[in-house]
């Protein structure tokens, strides 16, 4: 049975539903167009989670290798790419239990973290203050600031905030309930702002 | 409502998945709150500069060496 999606009331088949389809017919370039939809995409969550290029490379290829070998597997109750997401996590943990010689490594591990839960860098930030860092520097400051955070609260940042998924796909994809994504997105702000500030802060002294 | 209440309804404000009502307690006391409208603020820029400045962006050359073993892989059938 196809994955639907409510469109002001009208069921309407998700677009990569058709692709699935053509692929599990033997259509090898449908699967071309899905891997050139997701591909970044999946870099960055194995990034965040692995925190390592050549590791990233690897759980890509994995993860779209894994998810082609097991087309048959995907339920159309879920969307393409929540499902892809979940391999790809896996994937990015299995390989990050592998660098840390099989300490355990998972998304769903509850973090007892006071940072950012209580702001204290209540200061005022400049306008537009990534005007300030050409844009090497300012990437450079964000991958700085991220890598910092727990793999749960990166991941659920960039699937909610950066992708744009919703709580419920980002709780499906990370197999998490829907508090425990609520609850890490806001920590995961909050901590990113706190880290922002002292780049972004406005300068004492200077006017609005 | 005190700050904590209004940091506890933070994303749903940002998300903008509160009702009318809630909204307007959370407008009140962001008139007087000179710290949580900070907090607002700087948290709603953050998103943005996160959303528009792509960390760990994957380069050209790389993606299509990526691609091209993907592809390779899945149509010898893996």
């Amino acid at each position: 049975m196809p994955a639907i999606q409510s469109i002001a009331g009208q069921l309407e088949p998700h677009p990569d539903v058709a692709l699935v389809d053509r692929v599990r017919g033997g259509d090898v370039s449908a699967y071309d167009t899905l891997v050139r939809k997701y591909d970044r995409q999946i870099f960055r969550i194995a990034q965040h989670i692995t925190q390592n290029r050549e590791d990233a490379e690897d759980v890509m290829q994995d993860a779209f290798l894994k998810a082609y070998e097991k087309l048959d597997q995907f339920q159309g109750n879920s969307k393409f790419y929540t499902w892809l997401v979940r391999i790809a996590v896996n994937e990015s943990l299995m390989r990050l239990r592998k660098r840390r010689t099989g300490k355990m490594v998972s998304i769903d591990e509850e973090i007892e973290t006071a940072e950012g839960s209580v702001p204290r860098d209540l200061a005022d930030w400049a306008p537009d203050p990534e005007q300030n860092y050409g844009r090497a520097e300012l990437n450079r400051i964000l991958e700085k600031t991220i890598k910092g955070l727990p793999p749960g609260f990166k991941v659920v940042f960039e699937l909610r905030d950066v992708q744009g998924l919703s709580t419920e796909d980002t709780a499906e994809a990370l197999g998490l309930s829907i508090p425990a994504v609520k609850s890490r997105l806001l920590r995961a702000r909050l901590q990113l702002r706190e880290r922002l500030s002292r780049y972004f802060h406005r300068k004492k002294g200077v006017e609005k | 409502m005190t700050c904590k209440e209004f940091l506890a309804l933070l994303d749903d404000l940002i998300d903008d998945t509160v009702t009318t009502e809630t909204r307007s307690e959370l407008q009140t006391h962001l008139g007087h709150c000179g710290h949580c409208e900070v907090i607002l603020n700087t948290t709603r820029k953050t998103i943005e500069i996160y959303r528009s400045h792509e960390i760990y962006d994957l380069p050209a050359s790389l993606r299509e060496r990526l691609h091209a073993a993907i592809m390779a892989r899945c149509k010898k059938g893996c």
